[in-house]
């Protein structure tokens, strides 16, 4: 069945599918409908979970945190300071292994307050160990919300699933909504290996000591430094496990196969030009135009943004004449933080692509089709110099 | 609970998962520099041959002392607070000087 | 609650906190953990944040505590007690959920959560056990802690402040049970927590818990302080259900008694070193006034 609706409504849709059991969330521009439509669905009747209404954003995720703890499916969602406020939760839920998921409706950051889109709230947090996925449209919202449940439960690594605030958020899209028959096929019920049971009186997150430790069974135990090599061994496992998540999700709803990079008449492309986001869609537009121009140019879609898919990468833009990297999140003092990913994975290429960073669209500054394919034709043709790196394209002082 | 020794395949999802059991700070016993000793002639329970007081027993934050006729401690974790001798109403717990006792057992 | 007075010698016996834990040695939490799980009983699932609780608990990979328990965010407490109990509800389990953190983890960051969870009802116990300062740290003070006294980011003059009323504050969430206890008396304690089991809805105890090492005292006298606070009249003891107030055990006993001077109290412990007479007679009067309130109600109950 295909249906017209906003972007909040295509991700509440998929948590109803994915047969959430407890939703906590906290209002947040522009998050809010998102959960809006799901304390709707809960209170009709609609939805059979628990929605929990908590006085902040670091109490949602506490609620999901304590609510996977003890075995339930759980998720939240948020957007900007939102998400900052649940920072210290987020390493948490990463490292007592709770597989949460949450969208994260992308916006700026304040000060100054903005409550417009742009990626530095997720980016900022691609460090608290959690997978990050970005979505590029409606339909990719719903379907990622599906798997991200899948891929967070075979890994018990917490999922992000990032869509940019308004522009997809608030926008109306058709989408196809999966048959939950099919989803129930590709999702099966939450059952942990493990959960609070007063059965099996375990004690979670106990303060772990730098050594290792024998248990009460004469057993080494890790010490902290161990638990958290884990943590990273099966994040970057889990590339394996979103490719999997991806081609089995592909195979039943006949959508997907592009789990890491999605890409736009890159095939015979010389130049490449990387985004996350919506943003990653536009570009295809000037893409366009230049090609007509006879501008060999793609667009791609950086899906993974942690764990980062290096090879992939590295795979796809190897031999390439130029990246163009377009971004909008900043390492303030240094430059794009995508670029520095993608730079890095390049290193090891026999012929490493040239290589430019743009900043563009930070707090909701519109980004105008003919700035990118300027910026884009001047790049490809060489035609400019750029003073500075990352170059910020869409100043007006 | 999470046995990390068992690992799940390909996962092996460390956490830090502990079981409960006895002794995590050690053989507590040794922190002790005064040892509590029942003098079962005052102590009431001993002395009446049935449940009584067990003030002991109550107020010891370790749980280390029975609730039984007479009323035992378990040195191996007791850490030598002296609560039980402060509250014992009959004065029938004395502290006395670990080094002496070890002196007098060697 | 049990129908049969609850004795020394009915207490249950089994226990379900290990020996040989890294709690301090006559540390007044251990007594009524030890108390407050007998009451909970093993159905139970614990919520605690960073506290001297965490460290008693034990470190991985050995737990002290024979129930379920996770371990959250300082701030978190509440609202991870509220996770607990959503997942048991969807899962259809009926275990308890009950969260025990000390005074900074209550009454200072973890207010919010606090508040949150007892104005949206949560059918949970919260009990905190307030030792008058960030104990686990190193003695710094709290929202609890009392005026005048000496810590170690008060050293010189004492806290300025007044103590924060935490069970007043909680008793504004209009729930059904708030109450007060002391690790002196460990059977008032654990009637007070297996009545707040019989009880829906968020129940709130607060417990004044003596620390040898925090308040400067031998680890002889946890007990004979805790006790001392109440027979001053400093630290009362007593139970809000549903609104009414009610002085309970040792409290309710001093009504129209003479109540032993606070100065007693104040003397037997190191952190009240830099009081002087007059703030001894003001701290003295402020009791005396509480108490001439309360006589006043019971006599208006009469």
């Amino acid at each position: 069945m295909h249906i017209i609706e906003a972007g909040n409504v295509a991700a509440a849709m998929g948590v109803k599918l994915a047969g959430a059991q407890v939703v906590a969330a906290y209002p947040i521009t522009p998050q809010t409908p998102l959960t809006e439509k799901l304390s709707e669905l809960v209170d009709s009747g609609g939805m059979d979970a628990q929605y929990i209404p908590v006085e902040s954003e670091h109490s949602a995720m506490s609620v999901c945190i304590a609510a996977s703890s003890a075995g339930a499916r759980a998720f939240t969602a948020t957007s900007a300071n939102g998400l900052l406020y649940m920072n210290e939760q987020l390493h948490w839920a990463a490292g007592a292994r709770l597989p949460i998921v949450m969208c994260v409706v992308n916006r700026g950051i304040g000060a100054p307050w903005t409550v417009w889109n742009d990626h530095q709230d997720a980016v900022s947090q691609r460090d608290t160990g959690w997978i990050q996925i970005f979505c590029c449209d409606h339909q990719q919202i719903i379907d990622t919300v599906i798997q991200a449940f899948r891929i967070a439960e075979a890994v018990r690594i917490p999922v992000m699933v990032c869509y940019d605030g308004y522009i997809l958020s608030h926008t109306y899209m058709p989408f196809e909504m999966p048959d939950q028959k099919e989803v129930d096929k590709f999702l099966p019920a939450f059952e942990p290996d493990w959960a609070l049971d007063p059965a099996c009186p375990a004690n979670l997150n106990t303060v772990t000591l730098p050594d290792i430790r024998p248990d009460v069974r004469g057993n080494t135990a890790p010490g902290y430094m161990e638990i958290r090599h884990d943590l990273h061994t099966d994040l970057r496992r889990s590339i394996g496990v979103v490719e999997e998540a991806d081609s089995r999700f592909s195979e039943i709803f006949g959508r997907g196969g592009h789990p890491f990079i999605e890409p736009y008449r890159c095939e015979d492309a010389e130049y490449v030009a990387m985004a996350m986001g919506s943003l990653s869609y536009h570009i295809r537009d000037v893409a366009d135009s230049l090609r007509e121009e006879g501008i060999a140019v793609g667009a791609a879609g950086l899906r993974l943004h942690r764990p980062f898919p290096d090879r992939a990468v590295a795979e796809f833009l190897s031999g390439k004449k130029g990246v163009i990297v377009m971004e909008k999140a900043l390492s303030y003092g240094y430059e794009g933080p995508l670029y520095t990913d993608i730079k890095a994975a390049l290193y090891n290429c026999a012929e490493r692509p040239e290589i430019t960073n743009f900043i563009l669209g930070l707090g909701g500054r519109e980004i105008r089709t003919r700035d990118i394919y300027g910026v884009l034709k001047k790049t490809c043709t060489k035609t400019a110099q750029h003073e500075e790196n990352p170059v910020f394209v869409g100043m007006k002082v | 609970m999470k046995d990390n020794n068992k690992e799940k395949k390909p996962f092996a999802c460390y956490t830090s998962h502990s079981e409960p059991g006895p002794g995590d700070g050690g053989r507590t016993g040794s922190w002790r520099v005064l040892r509590p000793v029942i003098d079962l002639d005052k102590c009431i329970p001993a002395k009446r041959n049935k449940a009584a007081c067990f003030y002991c027993w109550l107020y010891c934050p370790d749980g280390v002392i029975t609730k039984t006729i007479p009323p035992t401690i378990d040195y191996e974790y007791c850490k030598g607070c002296e609560i039980c001798a402060e509250e014992c109403p009959a004065d029938a717990i004395t502290m006395v000087e670990e080094t002496l006792i070890l002196m007098e057992e060697e | 609650m049990a129908a049969k007075k609850t004795t020394v010698l009915n207490l249950p016996e089994e226990e379900l906190v290990h020996p040989g834990n890294r709690a301090c040695s006559g540390c007044g939490l251990s007594i009524i953990y030890r108390m407050g799980l007998k009451a909970l009983g093993r159905d139970t699932i614990l919520v605690v944040p960073p506290s001297c609780l965490t460290v008693l608990q034990g470190l991985y990979p050995i737990a002290a505590t024979q129930l379920p328990c996770v371990n959250v965010t300082f701030a978190s407490t509440a609202a991870a007690a509220t996770g607990v109990l959503a997942a048991l509800r969807a899962r259809k389990k009926d275990t308890q959920v009950a969260a025990w953190a000390g005074d900074g983890g209550t009454g200072d960051i973890g207010i919010q959560a606090l508040s949150g969870a007892c104005e949206r009802g949560e059918d949970f116990i919260f009990i905190c056990y307030d030792n008058e300062a960030y104990m686990n740290t190193g003695v710094q003070r709290s929202g609890t802690t009392p005026q005048h006294v000496l810590t170690t980011t008060t050293p010189i003059s004492g806290k300025q402040q007044r103590k924060k009323d935490m069970p007043a504050i909680i008793a504004a969430h209009g729930i059904d049970y708030v109450a007060t206890a002391s690790a002196a008396y460990p059977v008032d304690f654990y009637d007070k927590v297996c009545k707040a089991k019989t009880i829906s809805g968020p129940k709130y105890i607060h417990v004044h818990t003596p620390c040898p090492a925090g308040w400067g005292f031998s680890a002889r006298y946890t007990v004979k302080i805790g006790r001392m606070a109440v027979e001053t009249g400093l630290f009362d003891l007593y139970e809000r259900e549903k609104g009414e107030f009610r002085l309970t055990g040792p409290s309710q006993k001093m009504l129209g008694k003479k109540r032993k001077p606070v100065a007693e109290y104040f003397a037997t412990q190191g952190r009240f070193k830099g009081l002087d007479e007059k703030q001894i007679t003001e701290l003295q009067n402020e009791v005396d006034k509480k108490w001439a309130d309360y006589e006043k109600q019971a006599e208006e109950a009469c």
